[in-house]
């Protein structure tokens, strides 16, 4: 039951982050884009780690998306506007992609995984509760680091969006 | 700069306090008068079932007028059709046959009579001008219709019914 | 999982279900009703006794007419957006608790589709979905006053959305837990959250009339200003599932303004009623009752407060509700650290 669910969502998955690649249009590979993160969503409800697939999905689905979704309507991105990106700008990206796929297979392959599924040792770790008590006890040090630097971050943004600065 | 009628008034507007500043003293007295009106006699008049009265001068629908024997006093003169601004009334003059009498008042009558209640302003000229009496604008509102034929009023409909 | 379990629980969805889409009916006749009577008018009294079958008329006439779709319109995506707006603001009925267990059939029924304990932010997560529809929508109309619409109401709900979390915080700071069922049965006994969260409450509640888009916040539509917003394109039955939606919003909000401070289907004198299943029947009246003072209120609202202006509908979202929340968080906490829960 759970494995075959857990493919299932792996192929609505894959599926919809390959529409995200290949659609043309800017907004619709947006809209593929909040289907995989709820695909995502999914998986970490079957895993019962109910605070992360929420928090996924209010974060991403919710928030980060609708951003994004909102500067691609103000963009006019037709396909014939579109700038033709030079032959160099292309080869970086490969790089940048495959050294990405590079890191994660290494981690894959570092964790031994493949051959076993996991099994969760206490399969309340994801609920609310016991994720708190993990992120304050034993992860206060980078959990506190992570706000520092999205406060940074904010304070960055609002910098940037400041005319002049007196 | 002086102004040139010494009526220009400067608005001064004063700094709001705290309590003005977070409006919500403001909201809750908004909600106590409104809900004040929530509980208010209604001024509502059911129209069909009820009618607001009409003032005396009011001026409704066209009715063709008959004399004491119930002949119409109608002549075709063409008087109303003249002075009408908005071109509503057209008519058909005939000459009365002998036998007639009692149906038409004049030698000359309207055979046909039309006022299009579309064009129709309502102005009451067509009443000012008539000499014989015959037209007033004493009836009730225009009805709505859903064809425009429906608003062109002949004779039938104009014409007041004989009292007996 | 046994058979009944789901035939309960599809019988209860079912229930819910039902139970919004009539009360957000009649929320529109209501409100039609009400502002009558706020303006020393009757409003609708033709259909039916008092004008009791307005919403059936509104809704025969919204199914009939001419659905109109406009050229060079993503068809797929304009209809998506309305169906997401209705689809979503359905789905949020699923965590709240609308009663006490019943004891039927040596069963013990419980009244909530789904006790998560995530509910609370279940409900976030929902509602932040929710601006897709109106910008979907809104794109998708290929108008260009859709678009500004659409992206000044998602602008307008993704603002709200932090004070409102924000303000939950300092609620969910005592409560200890994110379960709505367990937020309602702490306050049994008159032990309601208002009492301890006035501020929180007054941020909650201005905060979901934001996110429902009603006045005074109701700058998506804005029917007497610009044209319709973000469904000027829309007719037939699409608009009228926007609208509707609206109305469901409305209704879910309420109940869970009622469930998190106003002691959900707790009423006083509880303790005393010894059949276990009266008691959980008055209290799911209890709740309703709550629900539609709410909506009252709403409406109330409505047809007393004139709307904000776009600029200051950001300050007040900015610059005072978001700093009031975190004061909030921080004397809840000093609370908690001096007295105690």
């Amino acid at each position: 039951m759970s494995h075959s669910l857990f493919y299932l969502l792996s192929f609505i998955t894959l599926f919809f982050a390959l529409l995200v690649v290949f659609a043309k249009n800017p907004i619709h590979s947006a809209l593929y884009m909040v289907m995989t993160f709820f695909a995502i969503t999914c998986q970490y409800l079957i895993l019962n780690a109910q605070f992360l697939a929420i928090v996924n999905f209010i974060v991403y689905m919710g928030a980060i998306m609708v951003l994004i979704l909102f500067s691609i309507m103000f963009l006019n991105l037709n396909q014939d506007t579109e700038p033709q990106k030079s032959s160099l700008l292309k080869f970086a990206g490969v790089i940048s992609a495959g050294l990405l796929m590079l890191t994660l297979v290494g981690a894959i392959v570092k964790t031994g995984g493949g051959d076993v599924p996991f099994e969760l040792v206490n399969s309340n770790i994801g609920l609310v509760k016991n994720l708190g008590k993990v992120l304050f006890n034993e992860f206060l040090l980078p959990f506190e680091i992570a706000s520092v630097l999205l406060l940074s971050a904010m304070v960055g943004a609002v910098l940037l969006a400041k005319k002049d600065i007196n | 700069m002086n102004s040139l009628t010494n009526r220009k008034k400067v608005l001064e507007s004063k700094k709001m306090n705290f309590w003005e500043r977070i409006y919500l003293p403001a909201i809750l007295h908004g909600l106590s008068i409104t809900m004040k009106h929530f509980f208010k006699k209604k001024t509502t008049i059911y129209y069909p079932e009820q009618k607001r009265e009409f003032s005396e001068n009011f001026r409704g629908l066209h009715s063709l007028k008959r004399d004491e024997n119930g002949a119409e006093r109608c002549t075709a003169c063409g008087l109303c059709a003249l002075s009408c601004p908005a071109e509503a009334i057209t008519m058909t003059a005939a000459e009365r046959k002998p036998g007639e009498e009692h149906l038409y008042r004049e030698e000359k009558y309207a055979s046909v009579y039309e006022i299009n209640m579309l064009r129709c302003i309502f102005c009451g000229f067509c009443e000012e001008a008539c000499p014989k009496a015959a037209i007033f604008l004493d009836g009730d509102i225009a009805k709505a219709g859903y064809k425009r034929d429906e608003f062109i009023f002949g004779k039938d409909k104009l014409v007041e019914p004989i009292v007996k | 999982m046994d058979i009944a379990f789901i035939i309960e629980k599809l019988i209860l969805i079912s229930a819910i279900l039902a139970i919004s889409l009539v009360i957000a009916m009649y929320t529109t006749l209501a409100e039609r009703k009400f502002a009558g009577f706020f303006q020393d008018r009757v409003g609708p009294n033709r259909a039916g006794p008092w004008g009791l079958l307005q919403p059936l008329a509104d809704g025969v006439k919204l199914f009939t007419k001419e659905e109109i779709i406009p050229t060079h319109a993503g068809t797929f995506l304009f209809v998506l957006g309305p169906s997401l707006s209705m689809f979503t603001a359905c789905i949020t009925t699923a965590v709240i608790p609308w009663g006490q267990d019943l004891f039927l059939f040596g069963r013990n029924i419980s009244l909530q589709v789904a006790d998560i304990n995530v509910g609370v932010l279940y409900v976030f997560g929902v509602v932040s979905l929710g601006v897709y529809g109106v910008m979907i929508g809104g794109w998708a109309s290929n108008n260009k006053f859709s678009l500004l619409a659409a992206v000044r109401s998602a602008s307008q709900n993704i603002s709200y959305e932090i004070a409102m979390g924000l303000s939950i915080i300092a609620l969910l700071m005592m409560t200890g837990t994110l379960s709505l069922r367990e937020i309602s049965e702490q306050q049994s006994g008159m032990n309601w959250n208002i009492f301890y969260q006035p501020l929180g409450f007054l941020i909650f509640m201005i905060c979901s009339f934001a996110e429902t888009n009603r006045t005074p916040f109701d700058l998506p539509e804005c029917e007497t200003e610009l044209v319709g917003g973000h469904h000027t394109e829309y007719s037939s039955m699409k608009l009228g599932f926007y609208l509707f939606a609206e109305y469901i919003n409305m209704f879910v909000s309420s109940a869970i303004m009622a469930s998190l401070y106003f002691g959900g289907y707790n009423y006083p004198g509880m303790h005393l009623i010894s059949n276990p299943n009266v008691a959980a029947l008055i209290g799911v009246a209890a709740f309703f009752t709550k629900i539609l003072l709410f909506i009252f209120f709403f409406i109330w609202v409505r047809w007393t407060v004139p709307r904000f202006r776009y600029d200051q509908l950001m300050k007040l979202g900015w610059k005072v509700l978001i700093p009031l929340a975190i004061i909030n968080i921080a004397l809840t906490g000093a609370g908690i650290l001096f007295f105690g829960k």
